[in-house]
């Protein structure tokens, strides 16, 4: 029973009862915080169609020759998990979710500045997710050539391209309006007080990375438009027969998506950089380092791209310059480790499940990202190129990266966005189990692509044969911690113990408001004073 | 019993024209992507895209041009208008610029027809026996560039076509231009982005 004199603070944004009913009034809500949950219900499950596929590549790597499918279903299965988990996981990820969710409130706002647009986002998404998924259910055959779309071959397939291209280009826009929006919060809706330097760090992030969604996001978006017309009308550009330039669509391919790496790690960054001080109490050491290497990782990252294309054919003082510009990128990446260790030098460490995760996600990201620097060089890339090592490098930075902090920020918000606690223990159970895994899963492609295994094969030689399976055993295991997670915030989400405002003792802004937060967030606009910060812990 | 609360619609006209800077600055890098593919080709078939530019109607591009450059104007002062409360001029001056864009793709339809006519279109038998892959690939960007850029004015339609309506309606007002602003801001890049159009298709040779 509602009373009428209510406003819409008195009851939380979950139990908000607006114009719509039922789905209508998650669906058709413009609150960036049940935008932020559409975003992460979607991508659970397209998470979990992503996971599958993945299951079932490893699963016919599990012995040489065919286990469950040919060469040409394997080629369909690493193409779409590739599309999935990149176009629509781990590039919007943090941002949708807990960029929606949690920036209008850590920086003293009642919303985005554009909430309609907020909404359309979260549509055009859904659109290009189904766009893409079409092209797996309908046509010709599923897409077989990569993520990559790769040219001449995405034109010269008979498989389903065009759905899985527009599908791209649909979630690219996506992208854009979200950091369209993003940019705009930002500039214009922080608190009074709340001066650039004393913003916390995930906004900060997300400002870095809204800038890149925002400007290399439209090159592939044009190019991945001209391979469709390609396709439809044979225009010539990338065409080799027609004049074209089949290695001009890699550098325009890669100017987007390298820096496409960084829209996923900078808000990955960010949430590690909120979870390691409340869990230390300790503020955060070297806040103006970290914010100046967030920038300088979202501007030289534009500069790195041709690193994927070592042995494309280029010249040499192409190469050279874009492998010590590769080099450069982890000078910002490394300031930003050591900071987090010495916030956690002598402070009082909270072991909770987040803390466990961003400590795995340091553990995890230090190899991800030493291992991006034997393939940034000139002479190991040539070795290691289009090997299984490159397969272990991207999912220690994109998986193991986005992935632990995804999971790290899930446990740290999900108080603050069900107004619950989550079982510690099985929670922790489950961060032991899939981290296990996945140091199993992905830790023997390192030795096997050094080896020689080739990637993208659905078939390999007797002598790599030991490793693949520990790799699939991995695979399993990772799942089945991933299950426990789950299922362990679902039940949680429902029926776990009511959450304080403020459990693990925060200072930034969003633990000030009660939980799960009102549809406005804030009954009264905070206001940052001279001596306030986000991170001012005694 | 429940009622539903309207809260404080959020108005902040800095904030939306900060928006769309950032979109012109997106859209400004989508064209960027196909410059440099132009600036790539033409570099490497220099010859072939000075012939193939002689294919081009001059006259009609040099209207359009024209054209587009008298609607940016009228726009821009549809906006003045407003906000100087001349309601009617506004509403008229936009209608100008809307009939404008509506010329311009009127012309372009032509001027493309005339080159279908000729057998000049991406995939045709005639391009690919008479042509050098120099002019196939003028010619590819040609549609390509020409026609996303007629997607755009088509766009601008739309975007003039709700600012006319909420002028109409009072919803846009001197208090209020943001909308008109905004349609005004997006139609000049439109307008900027043909500026460099059509020197590269027409007049280079």
């Amino acid at each position: 029973m509602q009373a009428s004199s209510k406003t819409p603070n008195d009851v939380s944004y979950l139990e908000y009862q607006g114009k719509h009913k039922g789905l209508w009034k998650w669906i058709l809500s413009t609150d960036h915080k049940r935008i932020g949950l559409l975003y992460l219900y979607s991508m659970m499950t397209l998470f979990l169609v992503g996971v599958t596929l993945g299951l079932a590549m490893k699963f016919e790597l599990i012995a040489p020759g065919k286990t469950i499918m040919e060469a040409k279903d394997y080629n369909a299965v690493f193409t779409v998990h590739g599309v999935i988990m990149i176009f629509m996981i781990v590039i919007p990820g943090l941002p949708a979710v807990f960029g929606n969710f949690m920036l209008p409130i850590m920086i003293g706002a009642k919303d985005v500045a554009f909430p309609k647009l907020n909404l359309l986002s979260w549509w055009v998404y859904i659109a290009g997710a189904i766009l893409v998924i079409s092209s797996v259910l309908f046509g010709d055959g599923s897409p077989d050539t990569g993520w990559t779309f790769y040219a001449p071959y995405s034109f010269k397939t008979g498989s389903n391209m065009l759905p899985a291209i527009f599908g791209a280009f649909v979630l690219g826009f996506s992208s854009i309006l979200t950091g369209l929006n993003f940019i705009v919060t930002i500039h214009r809706m922080r608190a009074p007080g709340m001066t650039w330097t004393k913003m916390p760090l995930f906004p900060w992030t997300l400002y870095g990375t809204a800038w890149i969604q925002l400007l290399a996001t439209p090159v592939v978006g044009i190019t991945l438009v001209l391979v469709a017309l390609e396709r439809i009308f044979g225009i010539g550009v990338f065409d080799p027969a027609l004049g074209g330039d089949p290695i001009l669509y890699q550098h325009l391919f890669w100017i987007y998506s390298h820096p496409a790496v960084y829209v996923m790690i900078l808000p990955a960054m960010g949430a590690i950089s909120e979870i390691i001080p409340t869990f230390s109490q300790k503020h955060i050491f070297g806040y103006k380092a970290i914010v100046a290497s967030t920038l300088a990782i979202a501007f030289v990252g534009y500069f790195v791209w041709g690193h994927h294309m070592f042995t494309s054919g280029m010249s040499g003082t192409a190469q050279y310059t874009f492998s010590i510009l590769t080099f450069l990128v982890a000078i910002p990446s490394a300031i930003k480790v050591f900071n987090w260790i010495s916030t956690m030098y002598k402070g009082s460490i909270n072991l909770q499940t987040p803390f466990y995760w961003a400590a795995g996600f340091i553990f995890v990201f230090m190899i991800g990202g030493l291992s991006g620097l034997v393939v940034g060089a000139l002479a190991t890339n040539v070795y290691l190129h289009d090997t299984a090592f490159v397969v272990a490098h991207f999912h220690f930075i994109v998986f193991g990266g986005v992935g632990f902090s995804f999971f790290g920020a899930i446990h740290y918000w999900f108080p603050k966005m069900f107004g619950r606690m989550y079982d510690a223990t099985w929670a922790n159970i489950g961060w032991l189990i899939f981290t296990t895994g996945f140091l199993a899963l992905y830790s023997p492609m390192f030795y096997l692509g050094m080896q020689g295994m080739p990637r993208r094969y659905y078939d390999y030689l007797e002598e790599f044969h030991a490793a693949n399976i520990l790799s699939t055993l991995g695979s399993w295991v990772m799942t089945l911690g991933l299950i426990i997670i789950l299922i362990n915030l679902f039940r949680s989400a429902k029926s776990g113990p009511i959450a304080p405002k403020d459990p693990w003792k925060g200072k930034t802004l969003e633990w000030t408001v009660p939980s799960p937060p009102p549809l406005e967030n804030f009954d009264q606009i905070p206001e940052y004073h001279e001596k306030d910060g986000p991170y001012e812990y005694q | 019993m429940s009622q539903v609360i309207q809260h404080d619609e959020h108005y902040d006209p800095e904030g939306s024209k900060i928006g769309m800077w950032l979109f012109i600055f997106s859209e400004l890098l989508l064209f960027g992507g196909l410059f440099i593919i132009y600036s790539v080709y033409r570099y490497l078939n220099h010859d072939a895209f000075h012939m193939a530019a002689g294919e081009l109607n001059l006259t009609v591009g040099a209207l359009n041009t024209l054209i587009l450059l008298v609607s940016s104007m009228t726009i821009a002062m549809s906006t003045t208008a407003l906000q100087k409360k001349q309601k009617g001029t506004a509403i008229l001056l936009l209608e100008i610029t809307f009939i404008l864009a509506i010329i311009f793709l009127i012309n372009k339809y032509f001027e493309w027809g005339v080159k279908f006519d000729h057998g000049i279109f991406p995939g045709s038998e005639y391009m690919k026996e008479e042509m050098s892959q120099g002019e196939v690939l003028f010619f590819g960007l040609y549609f390509v560039m020409t026609g996303l850029h007629a997607l755009h004015i088509v766009a601008g339609l739309v975007i003039m076509g709700f600012a006319l309506a909420r002028v109409h309606k009072g919803t846009v007002h001197a208090g209020r231009p943001t909308l008109l602003e905004n349609a005004g801001l997006y139609w000049h890049l439109v307008d900027l982005i043909w500026i460099f159009l059509f020197p590269l298709f027409y007049l280079i040779t």
